[in-house]
């Protein structure tokens, strides 16, 4: 398993789980601790030292230990290589016990026990799946989507909904089971049948040349059933539109195959198309019926068959909402490891589905297919990471059922998809180079730098071709995947040093910033205001328009970046003064110091208190929740205004519990959503091209809102309508 | 059970035999029956049956169903025709008679089946016997073709005919044989069969039975039941494919599902995997294996019963589940994966069906179709999964008739039509 390898030293096992299917497939799930560095930010003691030629604060790379869900799918024929591997990598002495589950685990417990040295304990598979469906239902934002199948986007992703009971779960496995799923713990099997993944194998094998599953799964995606099934057109002639039938509906399966008929000669493709047409059968919808589920989500989903349901169910697709999950596979080794787990609280924690470290949803394309095959008997990964802190809605959010952070969908936008793909493409070098360029102590740097590039390319290749790999395709899950897939090069914060020479910069200049605002009268005082917030936003390593002006002049100022700023904003600040205003921060530097701050400290003085909420982890350029403290700290040093208001609590700095360039207000720091509910916020201002345009641009809130940005990209400005460097300020007051 | 007669005859001889005798004029063209008066114009259905003596149909009652493999033709014989009548007759009426009467092949594909024979059957006042007859649906163009060829038409304008067929080869009638198909709906017809011939009855014997101790060889009982009052009722009618219908009375029902996989996909698979050409064959192929070579059960993945879920070891989990294995694949016999075939689709059946009664509601489950024809495995097999997996609260009952009862329906609609 190559694909282990990757982890080395780093990865401590404490916890293993076992899925094994009686077929093919083993599905191994564990849980590790992964050490991987991250950058502190740390005040220096200033004390009698001449601030003037010293960085404003300290950066250092700590080793960090994080806990992480692997979950990997493999070859039975690859289980000694595996066991090894846990063997080798078992640092838990006090492991006893090995949980497996699936008909495999009895044909497996001695090896494992054998070569492990730990008892096997089986685990119920249904209550397995079922625990972890509700787990990805819960922590995977893009889990579940539809397939249309004549359409530009044959999978549409669904947002999930807060309440996800009750559903059908229907599992193709070897055989085909549907169970009724009503709470976490309460659910019932339904009913089932025997035709499923293995008799589409059982014929196929018996029926062609081909014996390996995905063989026979590509030989029937090119197959023609119609030439061995007898349709409804083959039984009525032309005549079938008029009695209102669908001549394509299948009257009888395999029925056109009968030796009888002379003029039947067997295409051998054909045969395993017609037999995946038959595992969907009839039963499912008859069962629906009798349950009387159609509000309610149906699960229809298979570890190995999804390609050519997705082709068969639209047969009855118009009785039902048939669903599927993008990680149908892991639900029973998700849900073993989370029973296993159980002693631990799990509304303590938020899990992140880790980009970098998994592989997307296969094509039904077949020509895609085997090329993501090829590496090894590991063809499909899952990892998930633990976030310390639990994730919630924001409280102000109009309705959480129908919020979509992104504002456009590339799955569905094939014109904007290609621009944008481009457009990380090439700015990948860049990133590549600043990375390398950040670390200029480490030796192995440049080699990260280019494995990254490498592995940021490849998800970018595998997004042209499929752009639904990781649910629906936006700029948000691309600027997440490149954070994701740096972060897996020890690249924790390519930025951090732009970052503290641009804090310390702009710092100098913030009491003279303040002092010229000062000396305006009331009205030109709130317009500067604005202008200054737009211009600090347009200090963006993130935007490759901003970072080509930033690299070729380094002296770009303020006022330069004022002058460039097309159009204007108007002013938000007329009206009675608001109870608490919550700012999402964007950038370092000039735009949190000089165009952030001055606008707080006037929302201050006007008696609105203030969230300031920042980045947890680092994110391109923009601030961390840790460098906004010290940030802070130094600014009240010089302002009264800021001082007093942190003394006295109006003026709070949260973190948002994200670490994107964009914001996902469904996921949220559960610190910041009790404060803002505490300190009934009546005003949120979402700040810069990540948070305001990519996403949230259309999000509805149940206060005013301010969504203020510099687009900072010519492709967005000329799809919006406007130039580059054009402003974008949204005011909105919700309709009472 | 009837055997292949003679190897080269085929369906046009069958058809050259039934019209090579002279032909004579009809004069009411268009019409359903001629009628021995003239001067009866408006009619009311009691003095229609009141009168029904002054009333001859035109000769012969054919009711036709033209299914996705099997054509069934059902005839019906008159017995108590008169001197006067048989003077009267034309030629070829008489020798259609006496060739479908006196013969139980014709062919080499056509069939009557004998012993379902209905005798002394009065029908619209008439007695005689009425008959039962199949052939393979892809002989349905040389059947027209013959018709065409020998002036059917100038015998009888209007036939009678369901089924999806009665659509596909309407054309075909029409402007090769032109002859006028009276297509009728095939659920109509279906039940309209079924509570017909059910009411008759089989020449004093009941027409519908159940097993008792289905799966016990020796204590296997076939037992006859009483369908007097048949409803609420679901009727699982499996032909090439399966329709399920659920009958509340004679004129209120409605199809409640179906599914593709029927006796067609029993003897397509079987044809595929054993080389078998007759689903006789695949039948007799099927009695003599073990599904359970080629099936992956409950057992084999868990050890034993699937207790969370009360799923007994024996059940099948998988369909051809062990045939993933190349071992596995190399010992198993023809027969055996003709076994597993049948018991495949009957499982699959029998669980769909299961599914519809509870969800409406009904209690007794009438399979009817051509693919329980000579099939006790799949009978005995549906009566007990209905009755263990419903724990005793569905009945399966059979109908002697298997797949003809639409037409029955086909032929009782045109005497209705009158």
């Amino acid at each position: 398993m190559p694909n282990l390898d990757k982890w080395g030293i780093s990865l401590n096992l404490s916890f293993i789980f076992f899925l094994l299917t009686g077929g093919s497939l083993t599905k191994l799930a564990y849980y590790s601790t992964v050490q991987h560095k991250v950058a502190r930010v740390r005040s220096f003691d200033h004390s009698g030292k001449d601030i003037e030629n010293e960085p404003l604060y300290e950066i250092s790379v700590q080793e960090e230990i994080t806990a992480r869900l692997h979950f990997i799918k493999f070859e039975n024929t690859y289980i000694e290589t595996c066991l090894d591997f846990i063997k080798d990598h078992l640092v838990n002495t006090e492991t006893k016990v090995i949980k497996a589950t699936g008909g495999g685990a009895y044909k497996f417990k001695d090896l494992i026990e054998k070569k492990l040295g730990l008892k096997v304990d089986k685990e119920d598979v249904m209550t397995c799946l079922i625990k972890g469906c509700n787990f990805v239902l819960r922590n995977i934002p893009h889990e579940v989507f539809a397939y249309q199948k004549d359409s530009d986007t044959e999978f549409r992703f669904q947002t999930n909904h807060p309440n996800i009971f009750p559903y059908l779960l229907v599992n193709i496995g070897s055989g085909v089971s549907i169970v009724k799923v009503e709470t976490e713990d309460k659910f019932e099997w339904i009913g089932g049948s025997s035709i499923g993944g293995g008799t589409f194998w059982g014929l196929g094998a018996l029926l062609t040349k081909t014996k390996k599953f995905d063989e026979l799964l590509q030989l029937a995606s090119k197959g023609q059933h119609t030439n061995v099934d007898m349709l409804v057109k083959d039984v009525y002639g032309g005549a079938y539109q008029t009695l209102g039938l669908s001549g394509n509906l299948i009257a009888s399966s395999f029925g056109k195959s009968t030796t009888a008929d002379k003029d039947f000669s067997l295409e051998k493709q054909s045969s395993p198309k017609a037999h995946l047409m038959v595992v969907t059968g009839r039963l499912i919808p008859a069962l629906l019926q009798f349950y009387r589920i159609d509000d309610t989500f149906f699960f229809f989903f298979s570890p190995h068959l999804r390609t050519i349901q997705l082709q068969c169910f639209i047969l009855w697709q118009g009785e039902v909402q048939a669903l599927f999950l993008r990680h149908e596979g892991y639900l029973g080794a998700i849900g073993a490891f989370l029973k296993g787990a159980e002693q631990d609280n799990p509304n303590q924690y938020s899990w992140g589905e880790n980009y970098a470290g998994s592989s997307g949803l296969m094509s039904t394309s077949p020509d895609v297919y085997p090329m993501q095959r090829t590496r090894s008997g590991t063809f499909d990964m899952l990892e998930m990471d633990r976030l310390e802190r639990p994730l919630v809605n924001l409280p102000l959010l109009k309705d959480p059922s129908t919020y979509i952070p992104d504002t456009v969908d590339l799955t569905d936008d094939a014109m904007a998809r290609k621009y944008w793909l481009t457009c990380f493409e090439e700015a990948l070098d860049g990133v590549a180079k600043r990375a390398a360029a950040s670390q200029p102590d480490s030796i192995d740097a440049l080699q990260r730098a280019e494995k990254f590039r490498q592995k940021y390319w490849n998800k970018l290749q595998t997004l042209r071709q499929q752009p639904f790999a990781y649910g629906t395709l936006t700029v948000r899950s691309l600027l997440d995947t490149r954070e994701h897939c740096l972060n897996e090069f020890n690249f924790p914060d390519p930025y951090s040093k732009v970052k503290q020479k641009e804090n310390g910069i702009a710092l100098k200049c913030f009491q003279s910033v303040i002092e010229s605002l000062d000396s305006l009268g009331w009205e030109e005082r709130q317009f500067a205001l604005v202008k200054g917030l737009l211009a600090g936003n347009v200090f963006d390593w993130g935007a490759k328009a901003v970072s080509d002006v930033l690299e070729s002049e380094p002296q770009f100022g303020f006022e330069e970046a004022k002058s460039k700023l097309q159009g204007r904003g108007s002013s938000a600040a007329e009206g009675p003064p608001h109870k608490c205003a919550l700012i999402f921060a964007d950038n370092s530097g000039i735009d949190i110091i000089l165009g952030v701050f001055p606008f707080v400290r006037e929302l201050l003085s006007r008696g609105t208190e203030v969230i300031l909420a920042c980045n947890s982890g680092p994110a391109l350029n923009d601030v961390t929740y840790s460098e906004s403290l010290i940030v802070t700290e130094r600014i009240a040093a010089m302002d009264p205004v800021i001082q007093s208001a942190l003394r006295e609590e109006k003026l709070l700095l949260v973190q948002t519990g994200s670490s994107s360039p964009c914001l996902d207000l469904s996921r949220l720091d559960k610190g910041l959503a009790v404060l803002v509910r505490e300190r009934k916020t009546d005003l949120v201002i979402i700040e810069g091209m990540g948070r305001a345009i990519h996403t949230n641009y259309y999000a509805a809130l149940k206060c005013e809102s301010l969504k203020l940005a510099v687009i900072k990209n010519s492709w967005l400005a000329d799809r919006l309508g406007g130039k580059i460097f054009s402003v974008i300020f949204k005011y909105e007051v919700p309709c009472k | 059970s009837p055997v292949l007669w003679g190897g080269g005859w085929s369906i046009l001889s069958m058809a050259s035999q039934m019209l090579g005798a002279p032909q004579h004029e009809v004069s009411q063209k268009g019409a359903f029956c001629s009628r021995t008066e003239e001067s009866q114009p408006h009619l009311s259905k009691t003095d229609l049956t009141a009168r029904i003596s002054f009333f001859v149909f035109l000769f012969p009652w054919f009711g036709l169903d033209i299914g996705g493999t099997l054509v069934k033709l059902v005839y019906f014989e008159p017995k108590d025709i008169t001197a006067e009548e048989e003077e009267e007759e034309v030629e070829n009426l008489k020798s259609i008679r006496k060739y479908l009467t006196s013969n139980v092949a014709y062919g080499s594909t056509g069939i009557r089946d004998v012993h379902l024979e209905l005798k002394d059957l009065t029908l619209c006042g008439r007695k005689g016997n009425l008959h039962f007859i199949r052939f393979p649906t892809h002989d349905m163009p040389a059947f027209i073709q013959m018709g065409s060829e020998k002036h059917f038409s100038s015998l009888h304008t209007t036939l009678c005919a369901t089924g999806g067929g009665a659509y596909k080869f309407e054309q075909d009638f029409r402007t090769m044989g032109d002859l006028q198909l009276c297509k009728l709906d095939e659920l109509d017809c279906l039940i309209k069969g079924v509570l017909y011939i059910d009411s008759v009855g089989f020449n004093g014997h009941s027409e519908c039975y159940y097993f008792e101790n289905p799966t016990d060889a020796e204590r296997c009982q076939k037992l006859p039941f009483n369908l007097e009052n048949p409803y609420p009722l679901l009727l699982v009618n499996i032909g090439s494919g399966v329709s399920i219908l659920a009958v509340y009375s004679k004129e209120n029902y409605k199809r409640v599902t179906g599914t593709s996989l029927g006796g067609g996909t029993f003897f397509g698979l079987c044809c595929l995997l054993t080389g078998c050409s007759t689903f006789e064959e695949a039948l007799e192929m099927a009695s003599h294996g073990d599904s359970t070579k080629v099936d992956k059960l409950v057992r084999d993945i868990y050890g034993g019963d699937y207790e969370r879920f009360g799923l007994p070891g024996w059940a099948v989990a998988s369909s051809f589940g062990n045939m993933m294995s190349k071992e596995k694949r190399e010992s198993v016999s023809k027969e055996d994966l003709a076994k597993a075939t049948l018991i495949t689709i009957t499982n699959n059946i029998g669980s769909i069906a299961r599914m519809c009664a509870l969800n409406e509601n009904i209690n007794r489950v009438v399979f009817v179709g051509n693919f329980l024809r000579i099939n006790t495995i799949s009978m005995r097999l549906l009566a007990y999964a209905l009755d263990y997996w419903s724990k005793g609260q569905l009945k399966a009952l059979f109908l002697e008739h298997e797949g003809y009862f639409g037409a029955v329906g086909a032929l009782l609609e045109l005497l209705d039509s009158a």
